[in-house]
């Protein structure tokens, strides 16, 4: 076949498939499963979060994905192309880091970004002072990196990651080490580069980071994955919860608990907490009306996202949160076990 | 950070044509301006340039009559009648173990201190192949050998030559040369000392890519010439001599006889050819496979 139809076939082939597609990834060392089975469908635009308590998995995935290990069992592949059979043409159009970014200490920020931009090719030398704008690191490009301040390092970390010009940004703990403005602004800029139609598969532990960042998420225990799909399904099966203040609390918690489809009734000075679906309400209402109490405020909450991310990955025992995912429970079936 | 000029503008893009990728020799240009930009670099050229001065002024301290005693080869009495003895000599002091350990002590880092500082995985996720980025490493190491020997050769002629003229040498075989073809002698001498050289290199480069420690890659490297020389020195083991990657350090008397003989350097090339092919080749595959999750 001509190398010039090989190429064009590519590029359709590459248009056409996942960001990130991950089917049955496995990665051993010896007798640890580090990541088991996990499968990952990262969509083109999505800002995909990649969540799971320390040692889950998550870096281990990332390495995978990039290509830096090789997975025990399974594939994965970056726009069709997997990084262990395509070597850096897995790569193109991809960037990131994967835990922190590094760097040479005794080159400057400048010429690292130089050096970097020349195993790119592709002109990017030519974008170093763009991105330095960016991240706004310009002031100190000339300074060797051994200097710089953690936040200097993952900002410059960002900014090589740009001189590639992906379609797709690979960020394991953008945000890790830096301080509050740094936090805002990393989620901004991450936030921008997703509006103009960068796909980001971002590993975090910043629950609010990527509540206010994603659209999607994987969550991660243990090397498996307990739950993947949007995260307003996620909130959504989570539960309806609900704040109750009436003009008898105490009379008020033995109707929750007598009520049929009420769970998890907490009591607290502030009022009552409970779970339960929306037509359940309309029958308490009318249970504490015949019990003479008067509903001073009925509120309703969605479960937070660090609700359910400690409800997937805390107390579940064995595996049957991700057993009920992969048999089709999905996160109902996982809050469920919790 | 500012988010209002986010310009990669190649987010939405469809997918490229095959990009164009950088060529190992832009890798290696890179390479070596890493080495440079390293004070590390400099302690091996430090003492390849510090021996020979140290030699010459140590030398021109001692009485002229003293010249000459204190050593075996040919070149040792020649030391004040010709510039050029000086070069040879210290080829003949240095070949042993310190050029070795200049070698090793980049070669044994090359691809460990990067795994180490984790700048291993930053530059792997670039669109260059394992195997460019391996190259690139281990020539850039070769390099950085080549240029320690020439600079001791250079700074031992200069110092040589300002010190006792530039004056015509008598060879291991008692043939009287002029000092233009002495000084081509030395030089080719040290090219040939090459040979063994950057197969220490390669051996080097084996085990900064296995062990994942530079110190202990440097060290290693160094303790494998020790060892050969010891096993050299075992009685009963005369038969494997000729075959021992040390012995290949005095090949290049050859070059220094009349005529030349080339017995040796041929030896030579085709013994070092079994340390060196095997041990960049196993480098080659460890560093091919190997997981990197260092730093």
């Amino acid at each position: 076949m001509p190398a010039s139809t090989r190429a064009s076939e590519d590029v359709v082939r590459g248009d056409e498939a996942l960001p990130v597609r991950a089917r049955g990834l496995v990665k051993r060392y010896k007798e640890v499963l580090a990541v088991d089975h996990v499968d990952l469908n990262v969509r083109a635009g999505d800002v995909y979060g990649f969540l799971g308590p320390n040692g889950a998995g998550k870096t281990t995935t990332l390495r995978m994905a990039l290509g830096l290990i090789s997975p025990s069992e399974g594939t994965v592949e970056l726009f069709g192309r997997d990084p262990m059979r395509h070597g850096a043409r897995a790569l193109e159009g991809v960037a990131g880091f994967v835990e922190a970014p590094r760097f040479y200490p005794y080159l400057t920020g400048h010429k690292n970004l130089e050096l970097l931009a020349a195993l790119d090719g592709d002109g990017a030398r030519g974008r170093i002072g763009e991105v330095l704008e960016i991240v706004e690191l310009t002031p100190r490009a000339g300074h060797r990196v051994r200097g710089y301040s953690h936040g200097m390092r993952q900002r410059l970390g960002i900014a090589a990651a740009l001189l590639r010009r992906p379609r797709l940004l690979i960020l394991d703990e953008p945000a890790t080490g830096l301080d509050p403005a740094g936090m805002r602004d990393m989620r901004l800029l991450i936030r921008r580069l997703a509006d103009q139609g960068i796909t980001v598969l971002l590993s975090s532990h910043q629950l609010p980071e990527v509540q206010e960042l994603c659209d999607r998420v994987a969550i991660v225990d243990r090397g498996r994955v307990v739950y993947e799909g949007a995260l307003a399904d996620l909130r959504r099966q989570g539960g309806a919860g609900y704040r109750l203040r009436t003009t008898d609390d105490a009379q008020a918690a033995l109707v929750l608990r007598a009520q049929q489809g009420v769970e998890h009734v907490i009591e607290s000075e502030t009022g009552l907490a409970f779970q339960a679906e929306e037509r359940v309400v309309g029958e308490l209402s009318l249970s504490l009306a015949r019990a003479g109490v008067g509903i001073l405020a009925l509120t309703p909450e969605l479960a937070t996202l660090e609700d359910l991310f400690f409800r997937l990955t805390e107390g579940v025992e064995g595996n049957g949160a991700h057993d009920a995912e992969r048999t089709g429970g999905g996160a109902e079936a996982a809050v469920e076990v919790a | 950070m500012s988010a209002a000029s986010v310009a990669p503008g190649a987010g939405a893009a469809p997918l490229r044509a095959r990009l164009r990728r950088p060529s190992t020799v832009t890798i290696w240009r890179w390479e070596v301006r890493k080495l440079i930009s390293q004070k590390r670099t400099y302690l091996g050229f430090g003492l390849a340039v510090a021996l020979p001065l140290i030699f010459v002024l140590v030398q021109n301290l001692r009485q002229p009559h003293d010249h000459g005693r204190g050593g075996d080869s040919i070149f040792t009495s020649q030391i004040s009648q010709s510039g050029l003895a000086t070069p040879v000599l210290m080829l003949l002091f240095l070949s042993v173990f310190m050029l070795p350990l200049i070698a090793a002590l980049v070669a044994g880092d090359v691809v460990a201190n990067e795994d180490g500082n984790g700048t291993l995985k930053t530059i792997l996720t670039r669109s260059v192949d394992r195997g460019q980025v391996f190259a690139a490493k281990a020539l850039a190491a070769m390099l950085y050998a080549v240029i320690a020997v020439f600079l001791s050769a250079a700074v031992a002629t200069v110092a040589g030559v300002a010190s006792w003229g530039f004056n015509s040498i008598t060879t291991y075989s008692g043939t009287v040369v002029s000092a233009p073809r002495g000084l081509l002698l030395v030089f080719a001498a040290n090219a040939c000392y090459l040979i063994p050289l950057l197969t220490v290199a390669s051996i080097g480069v084996l085990l900064s890519t296995s062990t994942r420690n530079s110190a202990a890659s440097v060290v290693g490297t160094v303790g494998v010439v020790i060892l050969l020389f010891i096993v050299a020195q075992i009685p009963g083991l005369e038969g494997i001599r000729p075959y021992l990657l040390t012995e290949q350090f005095q090949s290049w008397h050859g070059l220094l006889r009349t005529p030349t003989d080339w017995a040796p350097i041929w030896h030579s090339l085709w013994v070092c050819a079994l340390y060196a092919g095997p041990s960049l080749a196993a480098a080659y595959l460890v560093f091919l496979r190997r997981d990197v999750a260092g730093g």
